[in-house]
């Protein structure tokens, strides 16, 4: 579904990603490891297309996304779950999740008023279409975060640190959602997380950055017996 | 030691010393170029990309409409007491100039004069760039330090359409909208002066004589003209100065970005006004 290719990427002088390779299959939930500043978030930022790669390939679905003219067809085969949710302030939770469907369905408002009622009971919250976002906690913020993203029924969904700034028991549940829609959805998953629990509950494969480039990848099971100090210095903290 | 010997060894040492600092001084001011002449091509690009999203696809009235009232609705009270005291301000200060000349008539004319062809336009521009552009590099600053700006890229839908492009125009339409309003209630405000307050009363006829008489459609016209560039700079500089922001910025990069944001916009309105004065004039 994705390649990756010999990605670089650098800011000033610094080098953050150095020839980074790597693949997620098709239909599968793969979790994207590595310590705080290696270049996870950076890497979704180049896959959505919002960072030009300093060199290297992204195709997705085969196609070549770094120089394409019309990102904006890729990017609607996409979801994104944003680290803060990233919920636009001025709307209310409805018009958040039926963002994309205003603007680019010819849907009518009652049907996107139904889609939205429909995403926003996958994710347990039901009710809340009238709030406006400074009204949700942070769990809940995710959870329409999470609405807003699977709303345009993407094939590929990226969760940009999930769990990270929720409570244990919060962080479970979205990890119990996450499991839930890949169920339902049958999507392919991009999960960047430093939370290892989180990690081994909801991916099936799994990718370890470290020093700008992909160090370790493969099924959980495969992971956990690389031999590698750092890998599994890192999954058995 | 010789003096010859101390002389020697004090150009050795100073040399070095001199060269090194006018390196750092050519590495620092090439360096400052440099960054502006960056800055100004990216709000340059940016300006241009703005200017071809107007017309394509999708036209979203609902946005351009939510606009104009937050611009034009939203900032008429506050234009109109502008107004009215620039006007009083013209007329009594106008008067006691005008007394010295043996001019004191001449009021009304005075304060029309300098109300439709300059000060109405940048009255009115200056309370909008304190208080509208201030208000969208602030607005657009904090979307993209929270990432609402990516969101809008990654939802298929391009920013500077959703977010510049009604914020230009409704600054391009209303500004014209609120100079009138301000020069209609400037002249106002200059007539209660001279028929109420000053020490010798005009006759209000009179007054209203004298403000029309040096004021033709083409002083109005320029005036709408000037305005308008008004807005449209006070837009793009907004727009810019927030979208400008780094998304590791955070709170302080936004109020910084909302100083100079205000800053930029007074600085290039002045800027405009010069040059537009001269434009127009050789124009008309």
């Amino acid at each position: 579904m994705i390649h990756i290719e010999n990605l670089w990427k650098c800011f000033g002088d610094k080098e953050v990603l150095r020839g980074l390779n790597l693949h997620i299959p098709r239909g599968e939930t793969s979790i994207v490891i590595g310590r705080s500043g290696c270049g996870k978030s950076v890497l979704l930022k180049l896959v959505t297309g919002l960072m030009k790669p300093d060199g290297g390939e992204i195709r997705i679905d085969g196609e070549e996304i770094s120089n394409l003219k019309d990102l904006n067809r890729i990017r609607r085969k996409i979801g994104m779950l944003f680290q803060s949710a990233a919920l636009f302030d001025s709307m209310t939770v409805e018009e958040n999740v039926g963002f994309m469907l205003s603007q680019h369905s010819s849907l009518s408002k009652r049907e996107i008023e139904g889609i939205v009622a429909e995403k926003l009971h996958l994710v347990d919250l039901d009710g809340v279409q009238r709030l406006k976002p400074a009204e949700l906690s942070g769990g809940m913020r995710k959870r329409v975060g999470l609405a807003r993203a699977i709303a345009y029924n993407p094939e590929v969904i990226l969760y940009d640190e999930p769990t990270t700034g929720l409570d244990p028991i919060t962080g479970s549940e979205i990890n119990r959602l996450i499991q839930d829609l890949h169920a339902k959805l049958k999507v392919t998953s991009v999960v960047v997380t430093h939370d290892m629990d989180s990690a081994f509950s909801v991916g099936t494969r799994m990718a370890m950055i470290h020093a700008g480039q992909v160090i370790a990848s493969g099924s959980l099971a495969e992971i956990q017996k690389i031999d590698n100090p750092i890998l599994q210095q890192f999954i058995s903290e | 030691m010789t003096p010859k010997g101390n002389v020697e060894k004090q150009s050795l040492s100073t040399q070095p010393y001199c060269r090194s600092t006018l390196v750092r001084f050519a590495d620092y001011v090439g360096g400052w170029i440099f960054k502006k002449l960056f800055e100004i091509g990216n709000a340059v690009t940016f300006i241009c990309s703005t200017l071809s999203l107007i017309f394509r696809r999708p036209f979203q009235f609902n946005l351009l409409v939510r606009q104009l009232l937050l611009v034009g609705v939203n900032s008429l009270p506050v234009v109109l007491i502008s107004g009215i005291f620039t006007g009083m301000v013209l007329a009594t200060q106008g008067y006691h100039q005008l007394k010295d000349l043996s001019a004191e008539g001449s009021v009304g004319r005075f304060v029309s004069v300098s109300v439709v062809k300059e000060l109405g336009p940048m009255v009115t521009a200056f309370i909008l760039a304190g208080r509208i552009g201030a208000s969208i590099t602030a607005e657009l600053g904090t979307m993209k330090v929270t990432e609402q700006i990516d969101a809008l890229d990654v939802m298929a839908t391009s920013p500077v359409k959703y977010l510049v492009v009604p914020r230009f125009l409704a600054c391009a339409i209303m500004l014209p909208l609120l100079t009138t309003f301000s020069i209609v209630f400037g002249i106002v405000g200059g007539y209660f002066t001279a028929v109420y307050i000053l020490p010798v009363k005009m006759n209000g006829r009179f007054f209203l004589e004298q403000a029309r008489a040096d004021i033709y459609i083409n002083s109005v016209v320029v005036s709408l003209i000037k305005s308008s560039t008004f807005g449209m700079a006070i837009a793009s500089v907004g727009c810019y100065k927030g979208f400008a922001i780094s998304s590791a910025g955070g709170a302080e990069g936004v109020g910084k970005a909302t100083t100079g944001s205000a800053v930029t916009s007074l600085i290039s309105i002045l800027i405009l006004d010069f040059v537009l004065n001269h434009v127009l004039d050789t124009i008309w």
